[in-house]
């Protein structure tokens, strides 16, 4: 009986609490909201709560994926819009909007090989399309072994594993395809989804993980994070300069930085294959659009400083989730552009 | 106008009451018409919603659409033909496993089982329908397809299928049609076309059991015990009495079961494979309508999305034709009867 009185009294009390709080800070703090890409959800998650905390300021963030956060950035909805695909330059200008990076991640052929660990097999970009082209079918292929000098793979009909859903990660690794391999270039294409020329499809990365390592024999693409928190075995991948990486955050920054920005008018630069010596060649990053004369100047602000802190400050969270701090060349590169290209 | 009690005549009163019973009237059958009327305006909506949705890819690929196997975001190339088989084939063994299946649960639960085992069973049952669709699609791609993949699979590869692992074709490939394009696969995982069915069956048991179950408690005792004192057997008086008496309500819940099977998403999406290729095998992996649809809708524009919406549509249409023939097989049934 004890318990049960008392208890209304705290529930009551704390719903006052939280009533008076939140109204409290209605009088100062604004509430922005942004949409897109399931990529940096981890991220934008851990950012707003670390944000919220030191500014007040909330951030709503909704996973909705990159075709969904344009569509509402368009419609002026929400206050931007994120995607893994960057936006046309001409697009960009019809609609008034602008876009800029925020953080890099890098995606990684996995396989599944008996006796085959990570960092064991290489593979260059030409084989990789060969396979997801449904070329090479077997992992005793004279291509896979001539790469592979003093690795004993066991022979074994490989499987092709997709995403079956729509996603950046197909994007970049589809688009990183099209620039190593002519004959994937005209037929299959680059995008979110394309027609595969073989496989099966798994729904997300979890999905993709998990055929892989059901599927003897299978080789599947996933975020970085994902291969290393499943256990995975990744593929080494011969970059654009011809040597073989790992990859690594190292890798990941080492495109970031060796990316051709300065030629990119608004960022508009899809970074597989980047040139640089240690690069990993299938590095992807996450475009934020915001529109350039706000529509809200009050949350335009406010997004402007959160971006701002996530660059300068959140940039450790997105260490400990796998992403890849932005270098700061280019950290200036985007402040300067936010200077020069958006009204306050 | 005020009335003034005492000095109206109870005429006035009593007319007054039937003026006020008949305004009730109305407006109860108002929203009743409304009620009826707001599905139908739903359905509608929903099917218009669609077809115009979808309104540039039919005018783009025209009957094309609908013989197509091709599905290529990078060429903006579309056709339904594989999403549409793969809906009907995982529906239809979907319903040939959970038909007999739920057959059995109801009868056993309203004609054979102890009293004591009835109740507790079929709560088991509806709470194995409120399972959402999703925990079935993981129990169906981490537990189930992997053993499917391991036991099962090579079994049918083997002794049914035109692609055994030692490359001897069995008497039942060689001499039955068709069932070794059926069981022939060289795909080594377990997720495919009659997994998924599988998996569906399991999730529509639970509808269609607990619909027969409801029904045939309605059969009277009274027929049934007449037909024991004829001498019937259990399986007699299940086949001859009860049956024929619930009939259509028994088609009833099987046709929702199939609509569920027909429309189920994120289990499907899970455990189907999601390859946009056409295989005979029911062991290659496929797509569906509404897995197609949830894979790709968010991250899909222009053409891809009409397309999407399109398929949409012809879920509608599937699923329409789905109905009108259970209810041709209903009047059939009763016409046969001579009721």
């Amino acid at each position: 009986m004890l318990t049960s009185s008392k208890f209304p009294i705290r529930i009551a009390a704390v719903a006052a609490l939280a009533v008076a709080s939140s109204f409290g800070m209605a009088a100062q703090a604004t509430d922005i909201t942004g949409a897109g890409s399931s990529f940096v959800y981890p991220v934008m998650s851990k950012w707003s709560a670390a944000y919220a905390e030191k500014t007040g300021n909330h951030l709503n963030y909704q996973s909705v994926g990159s075709g969904a956060g344009i569509a509402q950035i368009k419609e002026g909805t929400i206050d931007f819009g994120a995607s893994d695909a960057p936006m046309k330059a001409e697009d960009l200008q019809t609609l008034g909007l602008g876009q800029f990076p925020i953080v890099v991640g890098g995606i990684v052929p996995v396989v599944h090989i008996a006796g085959v660990q990570a960092d064991q097999i290489k593979l260059d970009g030409a084989t990789l399309a060969d396979i997801f082209l449904g070329k090479i079918t077997n992992w005793n292929d004279p291509k896979i072994a001539a790469l592979n000098a003093g690795l004993k793979i066991p022979a074994g009909k490989i499987t092709v594993v997709h995403r079956s859903d729509g996603s950046g990660t197909s994007f970049n690794f589809t688009n990183f395809l099209s620039k190593v391999s002519p004959e994937w270039a005209a037929k299959v294409k680059f995008g979110t989804a394309v027609e595969w020329p073989a496989g099966v499809g798994g729904k997300g990365n979890e999905g993709v993980s998990q055929y892989v390592n059901q599927i003897p024999g299978a080789i599947g693409y996933v975020e970085y994070a994902y291969a290393v928190k499943n256990k995975i075995a990744w593929v080494d991948m011969k970059n654009a300069a011809g040597n073989f990486i790992k990859p690594s955050a190292d890798a990941f920054a080492a495109a970031a930085a060796t990316a051709d920005w300065a030629s990119a008018k608004d960022f508009n630069l899809i970074m597989t294959n980047a040139p640089g010596a240690k690069a990993w060649p299938i590095t992807a990053t996450t475009w934020m659009i915001m529109y350039k004369t706000p529509k809200n100047a009050v949350n335009s602000k406010v997004a402007f400083d959160f971006f701002k802190w996530s660059l300068e400050h959140g940039q450790q969270d997105a260490a400990a989730l796998d992403y890849v701090p932005l270098p700061p060349a280019l950290v200036s590169k985007i402040e300067a552009y936010w200077a020069s290209d958006y009204k306050h | 106008m005020s009335a003034q009690p005492g000095t109206i005549a109870p005429s006035l009163i009593q007319e007054q009451r039937s003026r006020r019973d008949a305004r009730h009237e109305r407006l109860f059958r108002w929203l009743l018409k409304g009620c009826a009327l707001l599905v139908l305006a739903a359905l509608l909506g929903a099917a218009g919603a669609t077809l115009w949705g979808g309104r540039s890819a039919f005018a783009t690929f025209g009957w094309h659409f609908l013989v197509s196997t091709s599905w290529d975001p990078g060429n903006d190339v579309y056709g339904a033909l594989v999403p549409v088989y793969g809906t009907i084939a995982t529906s239809l063994i979907a319903l040939l496993i959970a038909v007999p299946v739920s057959f059995g649960i109801a009868l056993y639960l309203s004609e054979v089982a102890p009293a004591w085992l009835r109740t507790p069973v079929a709560s088991a049952i509806e709470l194995l329908a409120g399972i959402p669709s999703i925990i079935y699609g993981m129990w169906g791609l981490f537990i189930f397809a992997p053993f499917f993949a391991n036991h099962i699979k090579p079994w049918l590869t083997n002794n049914l299928g035109d692609q055994p692992d030692d490359g001897k074709l069995s008497w039942v490939a060689q001499h039955v049609p068709f069932v070794g394009k059926l069981f022939g696969s060289s795909y080594p995982f377990g997720a495919s076309i009659l997994v998924a069915g599988i998996v569906l069956a399991i999730m529509i048991i639970p509808f269609i059991s607990s619909v027969m179950r409801e029904v045939f408690q309605t059969v009277p005792t009274r027929l049934k015990e007449s037909a024991y004192a004829l001498g019937s057997s259990t399986w007699e008086v299940s086949w001859d009495i009860v049956l024929p008496y619930t009939r259509s309500a028994v088609i009833g819940g099987i046709f929702l079961g199939l609509g569920r099977a027909l429309g189920e998403t994120m289990a499907v999406t899970f455990v189907l494979g999601n390859a946009m290729t056409l295989s005979a095998s029911l062991l290659d992996p496929g797509t569906s309508i509404a897995s197609t649809i949830a894979n790709q809708f968010s991250e899909a524009s222009g053409l891809q999305k009409s397309s999407l919406m399109a398929l949409a549509f012809l879920l509608f249409v599937v699923t329409f034709f789905v109905l009108l023939i259970a209810r041709l097989m209903l009047r059939q049934l009763a016409k046969k009867e001579g009721s």
